[in-house]
């Protein structure tokens, strides 16, 4: 410690035993009388800290310590993946009083799934989003689903004339529908952007959130150019005999609040050789669903035979879902 | 950092002390130093502490109950927090203007004062990342982010770039002030070569965090109004005048309150770069119009809707047309003569630049980029209390940390210079 300190203005005596001595001693009493000033005003600063900080205790009760702890998917391993779904079960039990049964679907190998939808059938009713709706346990009271259908005036492909809330009688003579949702790109902006990972694309093609992962900077709803991405901007709300119990650590499972997720070709079904819900709830028959990679599969032959159109192909996303026309 | 990096100058010791000792010693005296001062400072601080803790409680409300506080949506997911994150970087990237002229061009009269620049962008990249963290959905998570603990998504993420050149940005700035003034504190010279690399360092890293927060938005394809190539030199454009013009401002309350009185120069200089800076900003912004409504098509419409209203929805009209008046005000104000004296333009020119360039790159940048939306859908958005208070809570504790360091580097540098002292520039 030197000497050509400037002024001499420090106050209590703990500051001064550092210096060398040349320095004229503070006036104790005044210094004192400062430090009690700011000692109060200290102490009454870290007491309103504590008061502004204390909803953060109820918001930190809801997270045990297994879930802060617990690390990303692809780390766990399968004794790890048991008890964390183990947990995750109880709680659903402990808070909804329902026994629900989350598996960890994984890639059929040599599957690439993808999905087309015939535009020339399709009729705008709608059932797909109120499959969605239902089977992936989306929040009942914002009517949340990871499809939105289009009505688009005949005669254009520009989703600028589009109306995504129209009603009333479906099909309209001047009109045509487009049903959009996550087209499980094979170069998903999406996954690119996320800054920890806790997106990608699996082997079957299909992208998936780890839920226990997402920080919700929601990076990659910005970076969707099909709004196929949803916030939980809320605990989404499920009445309990209306929780689908069929779940999947990577799909349907009750999200946490705070988090991404996005429509996963309904993994939990199709891995297990099911279809899609949205597919199963349409009456007109415009969607088509399948494994790619099998060339005698319905899918496929569509894709060689009919004319096709991708939606926003000019960003180069590669999507493995279609839009066909008879 | 400093007190390690400060540790090999082995020149005579005039004190028996390590710097390991001597470092955090000088940190709390200077620190004990900086809640001195008269009635009007601690008034100050305690509106300062008090504002922040009202955005921390808003912030605190708004993780326990879910970010449905917030009036963002699935269709505007980003809102008042990454608008003001964005117009926080220009801020810091900023005080590279002083830098520059000071060290590369060895401007003895800028060399005296800029540590202020330094100081801002300190206190400014504390307010980029409290603005980041606020609007995370999960602040718990954050960990996932540390590199070795979490998962990062580097290179391929630019949100990872910007989190290093951010984190980057802060620790060189901490280093060079932090040795400046303990140098400077010890009543020695500084070593150069243990902060003029770093300084160095900075000029290039001060353009990185722009450019780099920049293409965390034009990298992305399927947002047609922020997809231009014209961003980055945008943003850095606007950055070398709200930077410059928030300093002079700093340097005015220095002077008003503590009489630190700087050389006339360097807030010369400062204007000469904001009066270039901001024509070439308003030359792009104009190319920018241009090139949107003469193509028109898919890329206009959000453009349509910021400065005209669209379908019936106009929501960002009268922000726009703010940011667009007050830069031109700003402007105009700049290149009267009088805006080279210490006057009262000065400063109001300084006041519109600042506002309208906070809007320019927030809510008339970020907003539109999302209506309408990847749909075609619009839904439009505007500001929640929580966010505002929250917001406000930011700026208050930028504030805060900005009026301490001043504080620190008024009471080190204390007006004493003396041509003396061998130490009488930096």
């Amino acid at each position: 410690m030197t000497t050509t300190n400037d002024s001499s203005p420090t106050g209590d005596g703990s500051q001064v035993d550092g210096s060398q001595g040349d320095r004229s001693l503070p006036v104790l009493q005044h210094s004192s009388r400062r430090t009690a000033v700011k000692g109060a005003f200290a102490t009454l600063g870290a007491a309103a800290f504590v008061a502004a900080v204390s909803p953060l205790r109820q918001a930190a009760k809801q997270t045990t310590a297994a879930e802060f702890m617990q690390t990303h998917y692809k780390r766990l391993t399968d004794e790890d993946k048991r008890q964390v779904i183990e947990r995750l079960e109880a709680e659903v039990k402990q808070e909804h009083g329902v026994d629900v049964d989350i598996a960890d679907d994984r890639p059929i190998p040599g599957t690439k799934f993808v999905y087309a939808i015939n535009l020339s059938v399709c009729n705008g009713n709608g059932k797909c989003v109120e499959a969605c709706h239902k089977e992936n346990n989306h929040d009942r009271a914002t009517n949340q689903s990871y499809i939105r259908v289009l009505e688009m005036p005949k005669g254009t492909m520009d989703m600028e004339h589009g109306n995504t809330t129209y009603s009333g009688v479906v099909p309209k003579d001047d009109k045509f529908y487009l049903p959009v949702q996550c087209q499980q790109c094979d170069e998903p902006p999406c996954v690119d952007v996320c800054p920890v990972k806790a997106t990608w694309k699996e082997e079957d093609g299909i992208v998936v959130v780890d839920y226990n992962w997402c920080i919700g900077c929601r990076y990659c709803e910005a970076a969707c150019p099909y709004h196929a991405r949803r916030f939980n901007w809320k605990q989404a709300e499920v009445p309990a005999d209306e929780i689908n119990p069929d779940q999947s650590y990577l799909s349907n499972r009750l999200r946490p609040v705070g988090v991404v997720e996005k429509c996963t070709y309904c993994l939990h079904r199709t891995r297990r050789g099911k279809l899609p819900a949205c597919l199963e709830a349409c009456p007109t028959g415009a969607r088509v669903f399948g494994n790619i990679l099998d060339p005698d599969s319905n899918i496929r032959w569509i894709l060689e035979n009919k004319r096709v159109y991708i939606l926003k192909e000019e960003l180069g996303t590669k999507p493995a879902f279609f839009y066909y026309f008879d | 950092m400093s007190s390690t990096t400060a540790l090999p100058t082995s020149e005579d010791q005039r004190s028996d002390d390590s710097h390991l000792l001597s470092y955090p010693r000088f940190l709390k005296r200077i620190l004990w130093l900086a809640t001195e001062g008269s009635f009007g400072f601690y008034a100050w601080m305690t509106l300062l502490t008090a504002l922040s803790l009202v955005g921390l409680n808003a912030w605190a409300n708004q993780v326990a109950g879910g970010m449905i506080g917030t009036n963002m949506t699935d269709h505007v997911s980003w809102g008042l927090y990454i608008a003001n994150f964005t117009f926080c970087v220009g801020l810091a990237a900023g005080g590279v203007m002083m830098v520059i002229p000071a060290y590369l061009y060895d401007d003895e009269d800028m060399h005296k004062v800029v540590i202020v620049g330094e100081t801002v962008a300190i206190a400014a990249i504390v307010m980029c990342t409290l603005s980041v963290v606020v609007d995370l959905g999960r602040p718990d998570r954050f960990w996932h982010l540390i590199p070795g603990l979490g998962e990062f998504n580097w290179p391929v993420s630019m949100l990872t770039w910007d989190v290093i050149v951010l984190n980057g940005y802060l620790l060189i700035n901490l280093h060079v002030v932090g040795y400046l003034l303990y140098m400077r504190y010890l009543g020695r010279k500084p070593n150069p070569s243990w902060y003029i690399p770093f300084v160095f360092l900075s000029i290039f890293w001060a353009i990185s965090i722009h450019t780099v927060t920049a293409f965390l938005y034009c990298g992305l394809g399927g947002r047609p109004f922020w997809n231009t190539a014209l961003l980055a030199p945008r943003f850095l454009a606007s950055a070398f005048v709200s930077g410059p013009a928030f300093i002079i401002l700093v340097m005015r309350v220095m002077r008003v309150t503590a009489g630190y009185t700087a050389p006339v120069g360097p807030a010369r200089t400062l204007i000469q770069i904001i009066r270039v800076a901001m024509v070439v900003n308003l030359v792009m912004l104009a190319s920018e119009i241009f090139t949107l409504f003469y193509t028109g098509g898919a890329h206009v419409s959000a453009a349509k809707y910021l400065f005209f209203g669209a379908h019936g929805h106009s929501g960002l009209v009268p922000w726009m047309w703010s940011s667009i008046v007050l830069n031109l005000l700003g402007t105009f104000l700049f290149f009267l003569p009088s805006a080279m004296q210490r006057s009262t333009v000065r400063i109001v020119a300084c006041l519109c630049c600042i506002v309208g360039i906070w809007i320019e790159k927030g809510m008339g940048l970020i907003i539109p980029g999302f209506i309408p939306s990847t749909l075609h859908e619009i839904v439009e958005y505007s500001p929640s209390l929580i966010e505002w208070k929250v917001t406000v809570g930011i700026w208050a504790f930028g504030l805060l940390v900005l009026t301490v360091l001043m504080k620190l580097v008024i009471s080190v540098f204390g007006g004493q210079v003396s041509p003396k002292e061998p130490t009488a520039t930096t």
